[in-house]
């Protein structure tokens, strides 16, 4: 890490108070986001869902991800925004145990992700990037699957997998084979493999990546209607701006395996608005080009250029 | 984090019976350590079965090779006579062999599916459920033996019908059984193991076939191992193939053998394919 790339601190999330910058869930309309308590039984102040300190991970030579530090908030929607490459899967990874945490710490509601493996698994809903479900077994098997691995029990198994097929719109579909699945029905169909383990966290890599404009509208009804119904914390990864601009509490811009600023999507457009000084209403991937220096991949033009360490000075303040 | 907000209003029990969630709100409890290797097993064993249930073509092809075996290559060196078999007819020697060689046939290419579930996701996601890398891979392994016992199955109503005086006792069928999931367990995870190495489908069927026909022809499947010369007979003592046979031999037509060397073999090989398998497991979540 550079000097005047993001320190640790300036990544502090800015206390989200729910109701006021929080984006309505689209389906529900009316409930606000119920995000989980911030206490536990015993009075304490709950853990965040998320705590990484100083990640790292290379492959090779590569440095996928080189020093990030974030934290999600119990109860919220995070996005974790960047362009391909950006080291936002091999982030989760290590998130999801499936890397090892090679340098830096990551926690998961208090537990550490390198030692504490099983206990953070339990607690983690994790839907990859591919679509993932089994394509010769049913809907309903691939979500009676993940029920067993979690040790759902007998008696609760039929009414939970039925109610999380419910849940994602596919009742109807259930028993057909999920081959013969679209696109949005699988990553539904991954969703409720997910929710019937009731999990605490929920990570989803790029969950709409590939799907057509009504199919990702669905996906993102779904995340949210769940999320609104079970207060569950969700940490999404994406390179669709205007979705995490829409659908998430705070957004982390990450870029070349690093965080380059962090706060909500409003916060982070009218910082931009206030340092143009003008009245134009900049949208989240102006931001993104603004904080990175315009350095959005190869075939960005040169116009909106900046001198990147003047960026980053300004995604440390951002941050 | 120093500014964590705290106090955040708690969830409220409304939205969830709203969508009808309310049961979905509960983590389950971990079930105590013992219980987690059987129920991962029996987990990846019921898929195996529905995935059977739902696709039965698998089952008939993979029935033509066994057949073409008993049926040409047993029938025509039962007329032979070339090889010794200690008085019993030749196709009654090959039957159990051709058990355990289709059997292994089958979990050889299991890694196969391992890599396409790694290249679908499918992998990532089981190795993120709370089952531990051993518990998954044996899991996988007696799965794929579910496959192999449906064969070994198959294998035995054929010869059956070809008139070959095989075994009905219970007990003996169970013997068979174990025999036949210990193997399957050991050389599935011996597939497993070498797509952990080679990483990719196309190279794990190359060495897939390469191994193949060496394991099978040394061993005593279809010869027994006092007409090998001394370096064959050395490779049979290290194939676990050639303890499988022996066992099937000795359960299904009585003949002479050694059940307890067999089944301590068999059951070393399987722990070892296993622990091998587990170690090289991660190489295929990178
Ligand atoms: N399995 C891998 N082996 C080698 N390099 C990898 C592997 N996975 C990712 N990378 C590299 O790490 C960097 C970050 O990749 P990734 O985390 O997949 O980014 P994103 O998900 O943001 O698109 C990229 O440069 C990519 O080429
Ligand atoms: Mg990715």
């Amino acid at each position: 890490m550079t000097p005047d790339a993001v320190t640790p601190e300036p990544v502090t999330p800015a206390p989200v108070t729910t109701g006021t910058v929080t984006p309505e869930p689209v389906t529900t309309g009316t409930v606000t986001p119920a995000p989980v308590t911030g206490t536990t039984a015993t009075g304490g102040v709950a853990p965040d869902a998320v705590s990484c300190r100083g990640l790292r991970y290379s492959f090779g030579r590569t440095k996928a991800v080189d020093g990030v530090d974030l934290t999600v908030v119990s109860g919220e929607v995070f996005g974790l925004l960047g362009p391909n490459g950006a080291g936002k899967t091999t982030a989760i990874r290590c998130l999801t145990t499936l890397l090892p945490v090679p340098a830096g710490t990551v926690q998961v509601f208090g537990h550490d992700a390198a030692k504490e493996r099983m206990a953070v698994r339990r607690m983690i809903g994790y839907v990859p990037q591919q679509l993932s479900a089994d394509a010769s077994l049913t809907g309903r098997e691939n979500v009676a699957l993940f029920a067993r691995l979690f040790d759902v029990r007998r008696r609760e198994r039929a009414e939970r997998v039925a109610l999380a097929l419910e849940a994602v719109g596919l009742a109807d579909a259930a028993d057909r084979m999920a081959g013969t699945y679209s696109g949005g029905m699988i990553r539904r169909l991954e969703l409720a493999q997910a929710l019937v383990t009731a999990p605490r966290l929920l990570m989803l890599d790029e969950p709409t990546i590939g799907l057509d404009p009504i199919a990702r509208t669905g996906v993102w009804e779904h995340i949210t209607a769940i999320r609104a119904a079970t207060g569950m914390t969700v940490l999404v990864t994406t390179h669709y701006m205007d979705e995490a601009d829409q659908y998430c509490d705070r957004v982390a811009l990450m870029h070349a395996g690093r965080v380059q600023a962090l706060d909500t999507p409003e916060r982070l457009k009218a910082a931009l608005r206030d340092r143009r000084g003008d009245d134009s209403a900049p949208t989240l991937e102006d931001v993104f080009r603004d904080v990175v220096g315009g350095d959005l991949g190869a075939s960005e033009e040169g116009g909106d250029f900046r001198d990147v360490r003047r960026t980053r000075r300004t995604a440390s303040r951002l941050g | 984090m120093s500014a964590a907000p705290a106090g955040r209003p708690p969830v409220s029990a409304e939205p969830a019976a709203a969508l009808g969630l309310a049961p979905l709100l509960t983590t389950p409890r971990a079930r105590p350590g013992w219980w987690v290797l059987p129920a991962r097993v029996g987990a990846m064993c019921l898929v195996e079965l529905q995935k059977l249930r739902h696709d039965r073509t698998e089952l008939y092809t993979r029935a033509v090779q066994p057949a073409l075996w008993l049926l040409i290559f047993g029938e025509t060196f039962t007329r032979i006579r070339a090889i010794p078999t200690g008085g019993v007819p030749y196709l009654d020697y090959l039957a159990p062999g051709i058990i355990a060689q289709s059997a292994m046939f089958i979990a050889i290419f299991y890694g196969i599916m391992i890599i396409w579930e790694r290249d679908s996701g499918v992998l990532t996601k089981l190795l993120v459920t709370p089952t531990p890398r051993a518990a998954l891979v044996a899991g996988k392994a007696f799965a794929s033996g579910v496959k192999s016992l449906m064969q070994a199955a198959v294998v035995l109503v054929l010869a059956t019908l070809l008139g070959v005086a095989l075994t009905w006792n219970p007990l003996r069928l169970l013997g068979v059984a174990a025999a036949v999931l210990l193997a399957s367990a050991f050389f599935s995870c011996l597939s497993m193991s070498i797509a952990g190495i080679v990483l990719t489908r196309d190279r794990l069927m190359g060495v897939g076939q390469a191994i193949t026909m060496p394991l099978f022809f040394g061993s005593n499947a279809l010869y027994p191992v006092d007409v090998m010369p001394d370096w064959l007979r050395a490779v049979s003592a290290v194939n676990p193939l050639s303890y499988q046979v022996d066992a099937l031999r000795g359960l299904l037509l009585g003949t002479p053998s050694h059940l307890l060397l067999d089944f301590l073999v068999l059951l070393a090989a399987a722990a070892a394919g296993i622990t091998a398998a587990s170690c090289l497991l991660g190489r295929l979540a990178r």
